[in-house]
């Protein structure tokens, strides 16, 4: 009898444990990144883009790579957005069971763990194709297509949560399918939708692998769709390869910029959401 | 020139003026048309995606053959010899090594959160593993840098040096804090949320009164989960691991900063490696500078996604049937 008991604590000991060390992980990473990039984080390096001879260790700022990754995840999300939602409310509304909607469900599953640098490639082959260079346009469709399964994903399991019972009312009325899903569909799930948009938006402004194919570098600010555009995660990868530890130093404090605005994205969304929960019918 | 380009206009203009002018009815079903075909747009990505890498692999499968190439040892684009072995040898190194360390961890945090844990705690659980999945990975690099790298150098590896140095496994012979261990380690951190939330899934989807039961014979909580639970829940539970493992296999920045990225077979896990995304994320600036570089890479992006496609596929297969047997 006893011994049983005994087996119980110490498993649950060590479930405590590994539960702790999951969580004190994200203390750990939140830290190091604050402490190391905090003392060289300053004004200058969030207005100004790159001057001569930064890449030496000499003035400027990050500004080109911060505004070129919002443009960049804008711009994905945007565009997965016009692709995500009609499948999401088809999903929902139209085929919520049938073959059809079992296969976009798998395949957007599938894709959703794509190795980024594979849909990197991808962006890159496109390119190619179709005649274009490194480019914020480039950029912005491969970070559509990795923003796609998420956003869609997040978003069909909203809209399934939704009470079926609105859904009928709003057909017994008379409403078009359309109708329904414009009017009660997307006005119901908004919170849901928002955090599935954010979400999306999170993932696209940190992922590197896939814009170090399609989106070039440059230290201007971006100019064009057509012209190469800088991005943080690279900012803070390319600085990290340099051999001056000053340079590195301004890594550091980048890579703490991006870790602030995903994390703001993250408890944004979530205090955004709650917000506008308050809207929907219960 | 710009006679037809106003005719394309016209016809353009009249389309969209009918489509305004629909009925409700013709505008339900044109919408349900263009809804069903954007749905169909992911299925179609997934086909273009092996098509695409698999015709700009082609130049480089017309010169070898394909065992040459996945079997081969030694890497020397400018001679054009392209063998993946070393590549796909340390990806598998570095997947390994992350998984021994994230499974144990994540199961058992899994089934705490899911069987002990208070309403209250599963409260904190999901916004905290939501912050770490949402790190980039480019901060998971620069966290491995600062922190793990140094850790293995100084801690780890020298412990591992003096208690176990005759095991060839576990010999130090890279002094640099680079290596395996270091990308195992990061990676383990990396796949953790996402290892937890779906076993944790998994684990909810197990009916309460199959608990119940084994409950009132008289099992301790320990032996029900033991006995039940985890019987119950095995095949979703390696459906995740497996998803995580694609997870880690795939992940390029992260690991590609901390993995040392050194050609060679790999024989101990403080051995630096060269997993397939870090040769890909690596030489994309030179690829198109020398004959069937951008091949070969193709072809390595290739290898990724096939082994990716084809897990993702079995685990989505099972999981799937788990929780729609739990929803029923």
């Amino acid at each position: 009898m006893k011994r049983r008991q005994v087996e119980e604590a110490i498993f649950k000991f060590i479930m405590v444990c590994s539960f702790l060390l999951v969580a004190s992980s994200l203390g750990l990473i939140l830290f190091t990144v604050i402490v190391k990039g905090l003392p060289s984080l300053n004004w200058a390096m969030l207005t100004q883009t790159p001057k001569g001879g930064y890449y030496l260790g000499k003035e400027g700022g990050i500004l080109n790579a911060i505004v070129g990754s919002i443009y960049l995840a804008g711009g994905g999300t945007l565009l997965a957005l016009l692709l995500g939602l009609p499948i999401a409310l088809y999903l929902g509304v139209y085929s919520r069971k049938s073959r059809i909607s079992d296969w976009v469900r798998l395949s957007l599953d599938v894709l959703w763990g794509v190795p980024s640098i594979v849909y990197g490639a991808f962006g890159f082959i496109l390119m190619l194709a179709m005649g274009m260079r490194a480019s914020l346009l480039g950029g912005i469709i491969t970070l559509a297509l990795l923003e796609l399964p998420i956003m869609t994903r997040a978003m069909d399991e909203v809209i399934r949560m939704m009470p079926r019972d609105l859904e009928q009312a709003s057909l017994a009325l008379g409403a078009t399918r359309m109708e329904t899903a414009i009017h009660v569909v997307i006005r119901q799930t908004l919170p849901g939708i928002i955090t599935a948009i954010l979400l999306a938006f999170g993932r696209g402004i940190g992922d590197a692998a896939s814009v170090l194919f399609t989106a070039g570098y440059t230290d201007r600010l971006p100019s064009g769709l057509l012209r190469p555009v800088a991005s943080l995660p690279l900012a803070v990868f390319f600085q990290l390869g340099t051999p001056f530890p000053e340079v590195q130093q301004r890594a550091y404090s980048a890579a703490l910029v991006l870790t602030f605005i995903v994390l703001i994205i993250s408890l944004g969304s979530r205090w955004l959401s709650s917000r506008l929960s308050r809207f929907a019918l219960k | 020139m710009n006679n037809s380009k106003t005719a394309w206009f016209k016809t353009f203009y009249n389309q969209i003026r009918s489509l305004l002018t629909l009925s409700r009815g013709g505008k339900e079903r044109f919408t349900e048309k263009l809804f069903l075909s954007i749905s169909l747009l992911p299925v179609l990505l997934i086909v273009l995606l092996v098509v695409a890498l698999w015709l700009r692999t082609q130049p480089i499968l017309e010169t070898q053959s394909i065992w040459s190439l996945l079997l081969g040892q030694t890497w020397h684009p400018i001679k054009s010899q392209f063998g993946f072995l070393p590549f796909i040898a340390g990806t598998m190194w570095v997947t390994i090594v992350a998984m021994v360390f994230a499974v144990p961890v994540c199961l058992l945090s899994a089934i705490y959160l899911s069987e002990y844990a208070r309403a209250s705690m599963r409260m904190i659980m999901k916004p905290l593993l939501d912050l770490l999945a949402a790190i980039p990975s480019v901060v998971y690099g620069v966290w491995g840098m600062l922190a793990i790298v140094p850790w293995v150098q100084n801690t780890f590896a020298p412990f591992m040096n003096k208690c176990f140095s005759y095991i060839p496994f576990f010999a130090v012979n890279n002094p640099t804090g680079f290596g395996i261990m270091a990308g195992g380690l990061v990676l383990a951190v990396m796949v953790a949320p996402f290892i937890i939330a779906i076993t944790y899934e998994v684990l909810q989807a197990v009916p309460t009164g199959l608990r119940q039961a084994s409950l009132a014979v008289g099992a301790t909580q320990w032996e029900t989960i033991k006995y039940i639970v985890m019987r119950q829940s095995l095949p979703g539970v390696i459906a995740g691991v497996v998803l995580g493992a694609s997870r880690a296999l795939g992940e390029t920045m992260a690991v590609l900063m901390v993995v040392g990225n050194v050609a060679h077979m790999p024989t101990s896990i403080f051995d630096a490696a060269y997993p397939l995304p870090a040769l890909i994320a690596n030489n994309y600036g030179e690829m198109l500078t020398i004959p069937l570089y951008d091949a070969a890479l193709m072809g390595a992006a290739l290898i990724l996604l096939l082994v990716v496609l084809v897990f993702n596929i079995l685990s989505t297969l099972i999981l799937r049937r788990i929780v729609r047997r739990s929803r029923r």
